[in-house]
């Protein structure tokens, strides 16, 4: 067998076994057990983790506005999918609200309540994707020229201006103003977030492997190299961050989705920081790290290190293991990757790569005997 | 290296499993040994963020009704009353995590949340697992509204809101109010709301306006309210905010008063009020030397517990949601006793026909879950001792 | 104009706060290149120290302690997690400082048990109300600005009048060349660290006697403002940060008093994207060419 069959087999092998575990997860455990929600919300956060490292780690442009395309895929969701009878409900101060339809009821409508729903669903969250991405192309033109931290900053705070006007109550007949979108319809299980979000990264690595994706690379390593070499700087830069945008704005819808109500709040330069922490954390320019650091991070936070801020951790209960003390052990975990780790828990490689590292070593072993 | 580190990561990992798995079951067997049978109530209240402070008063409320009665008695056999106590930090996107945790630990019913919010995002992990909630002090309409295990005992905001606007303008006198909210904060944004309505259709006239969250300056606001020349400055914003309003038109001399919600019935808003010369008015639910033997019984418990009285903010004064938690936990033993059962299912069954005289007043279920309750205590901060003072029940015309 | 009045003394206020922070992110940008996120952290540590270190001894040691604290760990933080990371990319240092940020909040937060602390009236003289020209207001407001001129004057004299102010300049234009010169690079920076420290717990003791608690957030906006001040101003001019500042401070009040509060934050966001993409060397910079 050549080694990138064996390669091919051994990438298909494992995910075949995670989908299974989940698809486990799901029939054996109610859909609120906290297992099924880490699955969720860490894969929610892969796939945003990986739009950015597409865009941080790929193609080098440091940009913070992810959390700010994400609160649009969130919006566009919440906003297309909550039923019309409920409308007048949630929208109670803004006379039920500007917009007097709902997908997944359009779609139930002549294809049926559940397939109807999730064609529904899934459009909708589309329509967020593309909203993030328009957004992305407007932001793009002016700021896209700037460099490396002159471009965090500026995304950054993009991203703050935008959440003030999802929370202005002009615009309240759309947004609800301050108040939350809730109601909408969203997956119970586990599995369809992994699937979706799946089937996203496979199209964000088949990008990166593609011409583009190597340009992208081309970029980051050395910009006016890769524009001798004919690649055009302007149109790749704004190709990248729009489609990182897209795919942050999908998994904003995704996290409405999990959250079950919708508000501005949550989307704030903090989510944007987290997550780039996972990036860093996973390695920056590996698609696998970045998944593997958000199911990590998610894990270790919302379950594993509870007992940090309950008073028992490891059978010990001691006075320190109080309120935040996970937080702390976290971040202090993190610093050590930034600082000692540099190249995260993956380095550049992805999933098919570990194979290489041990058949290398079984190489060295051979050669020693 | 990253070998080595992999692996301490794998350990820990594995460890920490280990350890989960050993506390679940030492969990299980402690009563077990002492021979009682547990129920177990779950609190789903914020201890940190910007309700923390809140939250925390709440709970108390909750541990102090505990010791009180630290059992239930059950089809006929004695059950010990086990708080689960889960913080879901204020903020929406904590709520369903907090929650899950709760489902997990096996809770019969759930009491909180202290804001509204939090509340709808939890409420629709706690509909799933068919487990009822009473919400004690989340005020808005939309916790019961569309969630069926959504139970509550306090007023809400429409009402709230008219009292307070039917209070300004005709106890008061006046008929320009200034209302301020946060930006993003549907209990602040629901409550400027009713207030608007109410005080408009009374012949007011009202200017609204926000604030971006973490703002520390609020000078500017009340020059804006002078300039409007309000009579009452309305904010119902959360406990940090009152505070800095309160400084801020300290300040600037504003000589109206300042009318706020329930959050603003706390002592660390009569703290930052004290030797102020500033008005200030706000409704609640509950009005201290209500229940003498409730108010002695916890201020003593309060004074023996170093915790307790440093949760409270470092006084034994009581605040009206600790007074709502200690009814809210009578009201969920009420449920189950009911219910005969310890069973989720047949306590969300029990929980709509429970009624029960708490020391807040009557608590009973309207058809969507809500309290029938029809008057609100206000009160007035007396800035020269540093208590609030009572005013009158208002109810709605 | 009587009108107007309170919202211009409360804007200079304010500026002069954003100022001394601003300070801050402009010296270290200036030789490190480096946004340093954890600044507003440093900036809400100092108001934890000043309300643990009140209540329990006399204001007039308090405060220098407070002071100390506030050196020793923007001392401390450079050398930990900046050092360490000199010659990796200018993203790995960046990620590093915003690494350091969610330490400093996660720890305050586990310290204060993630409820705001209270400020008790820690300097009692200048949180006393004044009124001037009509106006009522804290002292503390109008000896902001006037102690922050003072304190920019004294840098401004220090970096061009003596020899470690000598050694900042050589390092902020040519890192490398001045490492030949026999410039201690590393003492340059601590030094840095020092002053932008010390300048924030100044702002810091200033901004929380205003206020009546410090929440662990509460270093957050002042940072990123102060930030937009900085590079508004021109990053890596001192003068230029300060006059930055100022303007913040101004038309963020003048933009409440006309009604737009719901943008208040938002209007200083915009004007950073406006400034970066018009004139991305600020009203002071100095043009920076870049290598190849």
């Amino acid at each position: 067998m050549t080694m990138k069959k064996k390669k091919t087999i051994f990438t298909a092998v494992v995910l075949a076994v995670l989908l299974a575990a989940c698809v486990a997860v799901d029939l054996t455990l109610p859909s609120y057990h906290i297992a099924v929600t880490v699955i969720k919300k860490a894969t929610v956060y892969a796939l945003v983790a990986v739009s950015m490292n597409l865009l941080n780690g790929f193609t080098g442009l440091f940009s913070l506005g992810q959390a700010g395309f994400m609160l649009l895929g969130a919006y566009a969701y919440g906003v297309l999918t909550i039923p019309v009878a409920k409308r007048a409900s949630v929208y109670q101060y803004f006379d039920g609200g500007a917009i007097q339809f709902s997908l997944p009821e359009i779609f139930a409508g002549f294809l049926g309540d559940t397939v109807g729903s999730t064609v529904g669903m899934l459009l909708a969250l589309l329509v967020g994707g593309l909203l993030a991405a328009l957004m992305a192309y407007l932001i793009g033109l002016p700021v896209l020229r700037l460099k490396s931290d002159y471009l965090a900053i500026a995304t950054l705070g993009f991203a703050e201006i935008l959440r003030a006007f999802f929370q202005w109550n002009a615009l309240g007949p759309i947004t609800n103003g301050s108040n939350l979108l809730k109601s909408y319809p969203t997956f119970a299980h586990a599995t369809p977030y992994v699937i979706l979000a799946g089937l996203m990264i496979a199209v964000i690595l088949l990008l990166i492997t593609s011409t583009y994706g190597r340009a992208f690379r081309a970029i980051r390593d050395d910009e006016v190299a890769a524009e001798a070499m004919g690649i055009n700087l302007a149109r790749h830069k704004r190709m990248a961050f729009i489609i990182s945008s897209f795919f942050a704005g999908i998994g904003g819808g995704m996290m409405a989705m999990y959250m079950g109500t919708i508000a501005a709040a949550p989307f704030k330069s903090t989510l944007t920081y987290e997550i780039l922490l996972i990036v860093v954390i996973g390695g920056i320019g590996s698609i696998t790290g970045s998944v593997l650091a958000s199911f990590l991070y998610i894990f270790s936070s919302e379950w594993l290190l509870r007992g940090l801020d309950s008073g028992k951790f490891l059978g010990i209960n001691s006075p320190i293991f109080k309120n935040g003390f996970r937080m702390v052990v976290l971040s202090v975990i993190i610093m050590c990757i930034v600082l000692f780790f540099r190249k995260g828990i993956m380095g550049d490689k992805e999933l098919p790569d570990l194979l290489d590292r041990r058949s290398r070593k079984r190489k060295k072993e051979a050669a020693g005997k | 290296m990253k070998k080595l580190f992999a692996f301490v990561l794998a350990l820990v990992m594995a460890l920490s499993l280990a350890a989960c798995g050993g506390d679940k079951s030492s969990d299980s067997s402690t009563p077990a040994a002492s021979g009682d049978k547990v129920v177990k109530i779950g609190v789903f209240e914020p201890q940190t963020g910007d309700n923390g402070a809140g939250g925390k008063q709440e709970i108390l409320g909750m541990q102090y009704a505990n010791t009180v009665q630290p059992t239930v008695e059950i089809g006929g056999e004695t059950y010990q009353v086990q708080l689960e106590i889960v913080d879901n930090r204020t903020t929406a996107e904590n709520g369903p995590s907090a929650a899950a945790e709760l489902v997990n630990r096996n809770v019969s019913i759930v009491l909180g949340s202290y804001g509204s919010g939090v509340s709808m995002a939890g409420g629709k992990v706690f509909e799933e697992a068919g487990i009822p909630a009473i919400g004690v002090t989340c005020t808005n309409p939309q916790v019961t509204a569309d969630c069926s295990v959504y139970h509550r005992i306090c007023f809400l905001d429409p009402f709230q809101g008219t009292v307070l606007a039917n209070y300004a303008f005709n106890e008061l006198g006046v008929k320009t109010a200034y209302v301020l909210g946060m930006l993003g904060s549907d209990y602040d944004q629901g409550l400027m709301y009713y207030f608007k309505e109410a005080f408009e259709a009374l012949g007011g006239t009202v200017k609204s306006e926000d604030f971006p969250e973490g703002s520390a300056n609020f000078v500017s606001y009340i020059n804006n309210a002078k300039a409007e020349g309000a009579g009452v400055i309305f904010a119902p914003v959360s406990i940090n905010y009152a505070q800095l309003i309160i400084e801020a038109a300290a300040a600037q001399g504003f000589e109206g008063a300042l009318l706020g919600s329930d959050t603003w019935d706390n002592n660390m808003v009569i703290e930052s009020a004290k030797g102020k010369d500033t008005q200030i008015f706000v409704t609640t639910f509950y009005q201290e030397g209500g229940n003498a033997d409730f108010d002695n019984g916890i201020k003593e418990w309060i004074n023996a517990n170093a915790d307790a009285k440093t949760n409270n903010g470092g006084n034994d004064m009581v605040a009206a949601v600790t007074a709502m938690g200690y009814d809210a936990y009578f009201t969920a033993l009420e449920a189950i006793k009911a219910a005969g059962s310890t069973d989720p299912k047949a306590v969300l069954e029990a929980l709509p026909g429970v009624t029960y005289e708490g020391v807040s007043g009557h608590i009973e279920f309207d058809d969507i879950g809500d309290a029938v309750r029809d008057s609100a205590f206000i009160k007035t901060a007396n800035t020269a001792d540093g208590v609030w003072d009572f005013v009158k029940v208002q109810g709605v015309e | 104009m009587q009108e107007l009045l309170p919202y211009l003394i409360n804007g200079i206020s304010v500026g002069g706060q954003y100022a001394l922070i601003a300070i801050g992110y402009t010296l270290v940008y200036g030789i490190l290149r480096l946004i340093n996120f954890a600044h507003g952290d440093v900036f809400m540590v100092a108001g934890l120290v000043m309300v643990y270190a009140t209540t329990s001894m006399p204001f007039y040691i308090a405060l220098p302690l407070v002071l100390i604290a506030t050196v020793i760990l923007g001392f401390v933080i450079e050398r930990v997690a900046y050092k360490p990371l000199r010659s990796a990319p200018r993203m790995s240092l960046m990620i590093s400082a915003i690494g350091v940020s969610y330490l400093i909040q996660n720890l305050a937060f586990y310290i204060t048990g993630g409820v705001p602390q209270p400020v008790s009236n820690p300097i009692p003289w200048i949180s006393e109300n004044v009124t001037i020209l009509g106006a009522s207001t804290k002292r503390v407001t109008l000896v902001t600005p006037v102690l922050t001129i003072l304190l920019v004057v004294a840098l401004v004299y220090l970096i061009n009048h003596t020899k470690i102010g000598m050694a900042m300049r050589a390092a902020a234009k040519d890192f490398e060349t001045a490492q030949l010169m026999g410039i201690k690079i590393n003492a340059v920076i601590s030094m840095t660290f020092v002053i932008g420290s010390f300048l924030a717990a100044v702002g810091s003791m200033l901004y929380f006697t205003n206020y009546p608690s410090v929440a662990i957030t509460s270093g957050g906006m002042p940072g990123l403002k102060a930030f937009v001040a900085a590079v508004f101003g021109g990053i890596g001019s001192i003068p230029g940060a300060v006059v930055g500042a100022f303007i913040i401070g101004l038309c963020e009040e003048i933009i409440k008093g006309l009604g737009y509060t719901t943008f208040s934050d938002a209007f200083t966001f915009a004007l950073l994207i406006v400034v970066l993409c018009v004139k991305p060397t600020g009203l002071f910079g100095e043009k920076v060419t870049d290598k190849v």
